[in-house]
């Protein structure tokens, strides 16, 4: 760098220069976040939002006569299990293992769900039998109305165990 | 050189590339093939294959999951060369993160990541990461069950990362499940991003090395003549390069990259297993719970790798694979309890019953990761101290055997998710599979 002549002291110009400098400084970080903000904004909802359809939630799986006591019929379309206990009581499960994602099967002679991924079991209701899945099988409310099995796709929830409250009973 | 002015100068601008990359001249000591294997310059020839061969196959691929399995079998039967094409790029993936890896085990061991040499190690780390992340991305593209659901495997990992996790599956994924934006993503990845980044840090990589005064070497070849690159070191560049082409080309005409049936939400095959390189992942999943087998242990992992130049030695491990006989005593002891351990715990964990059946009550948080990770990290700990004392290792014979032990072990997982894993991801005989 040459130096430059002039006639202010050179504390002074020293001042101004980090002055200067700060304000790139703090300018280049203003940019970068600006930037990264940018980024993460494209990656974020768009393309989910012009995807989805707001379609009806409510899906009707079938007639309540074609699930019959103690039975566990997969819903491969929709992705769901449904689950009749004995006492006519139905429990919509979600299909997808709660440990990492892939499909459960149902085991018709060990009566439980396995995972083919990591070999987590789960019994009839969900419930974890073992590892690695770290909490039961998501439910769905099912409603049922003019002898229809209906279940509501929006209200896919996560439970701790099962409670009696998750069971819907045909009237 | 007694050649005519003007042919030298000709003859070096049709190197120019070449010596650009190289300096002029290098230490004779350098040439010895069993110092390097020659496994940095086949990762960067790996580069090259994949970049030419993706372009091509560009030329073909539908990124959308109507069509993006179709434009596969498309490409596969009615063009020429066009299954020998996908081969070569799908073969050359594989081999490309065993290239990368061994070339970082050899840095590991020659010692050639304490400074100068700790930007090369750190950006090689970041290549290795950037390799990996790029055969995954691939994985998708051809929209079969064996990429869907690994993807799906693959993604879901990442929501137990605490915070952050959710999110960033989020976004990697463009919704709630794969999907079309999942292969937009993964598509711009794949064939932009990660390449970019790839060549970028290369360059990075390679300049440290210059700057570093070239390939590490033991003390005592310190003062071996330099002698021309042309023709000494591109002369036996140019012979491995040749090999590895004609070993990939072989393997390519001889063996099929795999394609499944198309990909199906709602049936997981059984087994269902991720790509062979996230095999031992997945075996540490089925022992542990995931915020330890996904998120503690390979980040620690990482950390301990990018920390490892900084830790003080008085010892200098240049060059040299092992720096006493003690030293290779206590690999190879690592190496067999590895081994052995690896192999009773997942027999033990298969034969006894699962934890959460021994301590009722607890969250699994606690009986599947906690108290299992306590466990193997204390059994450790104990070995490394025994070790230390028995063989006086000094701090870089101890990393080298720490490096041993955490490799054996990872193979060892990853052989048995491989080979061993049946239908459940039950314990199987490889023939039973």
């Amino acid at each position: 760098m040459k130096e430059r002549t002039t006639d202010k002291p050179a504390e002074q110009q020293n001042g101004r220069r980090n002055f200067t400098r700060r304000l790139w400084q703090i300018l280049g970080v203003v940019a970068l976040a600006e930037f990264l903000w940018f980024i993460i904004s494209l990656l974020r909802p768009s393309k989910e939002t012009h995807k989805s359809r707001p379609a009806e939630s409510l899906r009707v799986i079938g007639n309540v006569e074609e699930f019959p006591a103690g039975s566990v019929t997969p819903d491969r379309v929709n992705r769901l299990y449904i689950v009749r206990e004995k006492d006519g009581a139905f429990l919509a499960l979600s299909l997808t293992c709660p440990h990492l994602g892939c499909s459960v099967l149902w085991n018709e002679e060990t009566q439980q769900f396995d995972c083919p991924c990591h070999s987590s079991a789960f019994d009839r209701r969900g419930v974890v039998l073992s590892s690695p899945a770290p909490r039961p099988l998501d439910y769905l409310p099912v409603i049922i109305e003019e002898g229809q099995v209906k279940v509501d796709m929006t209200g896919v929830t996560r439970r701790k165990r099962f409670e009696p409250n998750q069971l819907t009973y045909a009237l | 050189m007694t050649e005519h002015p003007a042919t030298e100068k000709r003859e070096k601008s049709s190197f120019g590339l070449i010596l650009h990359l190289h300096p002029r001249k290098v230490k004779r000591s350098t040439l010895r093939f069993t110092l390097t294997f020659g496994l940095g310059g086949m990762a960067a020839l790996f580069v090259v294959i994949q970049v030419i061969t993706g372009l091509l196959l560009k030329f073909h691929y539908e990124p959308s999951p109507e069509s993006a399995y179709n434009s596969i079998l498309n490409l596969q039967e009615s063009l020429l060369f066009g299954k020998m094409l996908r081969n070569i790029h799908h073969w050359s993936a594989i081999a490309f993160v065993w290239v990368a890896f061994l070339h970082m085990l050899r840095t590991a061991f020659t010692g050639a990541y304490r400074p100068p040499r700790d930007v090369t190690w750190i950006t090689g780390l970041a290549l290795l990461l950037l390799v990996v992340l790029s055969n995954f991305t691939g994985y998708l593209l051809p929209w079969d069950q064996l990429s869907y659901w690994a993807v799906t495997v693959g993604t879901s990992l990442l929501s137990y990362i605490p915070l952050a996790g959710e999110p960033m599956r989020k976004a990697l994924l463009g919704g709630a499940e794969v999907g079309q934006p999942t292969l937009t993503n993964f598509f711009n990845l794949h064939t932009g991003v990660i390449p970019f980044m790839i060549i970028a840090l290369m360059a990075w990589h390679f300049w440290r090395i210059r700057r570093a005064g070239g390939v590490i070497v033991a003390d005592k070849d310190k003062e071996s003549p330099m002698v021309d690159t042309r023709p000494h070191l591109v002369n036996r560049e140019f012979v491995v390069a040749i090999t590895l082409l004609a070993a990939i080309f072989i393997i390519s005409s001889l063996f099929d990259a795999p394609l499944r049936e198309r990909a199906n939400p709602a049936f997981s095959p059984n087994p269902a297993k991720a790509p062979w390189y996230f095999m031992g992942l997945q075996e540490l999943l089925i022992h542990f719970h995931p915020l330890f087998a996904v998120f503690i242990m390979p980040v620690t992992v990482l950390a301990a790798a990018v920390w490892m130049p900084y830790i003080r030695s008085t010892d200098t491990n240049h060059g040299k694979w092992f720096l006493t006989a003690s030293g290779i005593g206590s690999a190879k002891l690592a190496a067999a309890a590895g081994l052995i351990v690896t192999i009773i715990f997942i027999t033990l964990s298969e034969i006894l019953p699962d934890p959460e059946a021994l301590l009722p009550g607890l969250p699994p948080l606690i009986t599947t990761g906690l108290v299992p990770f306590i466990l193997t990290a204390g059994t450790m700990w104990l070995f490394l101290n025994y070790i230390r004392k028995r063989f006086f290792l000094n701090r870089s014979e101890l990393i080298q055997s720490v490096i041993v032990l955490l490799v054996v072990s990872y193979a060892i997982l990853t052989v048995t998710g491989i080979f061993f894993r049946g239908e459940g991801m039950n314990l199987v005989w490889p023939w039973n599979l």
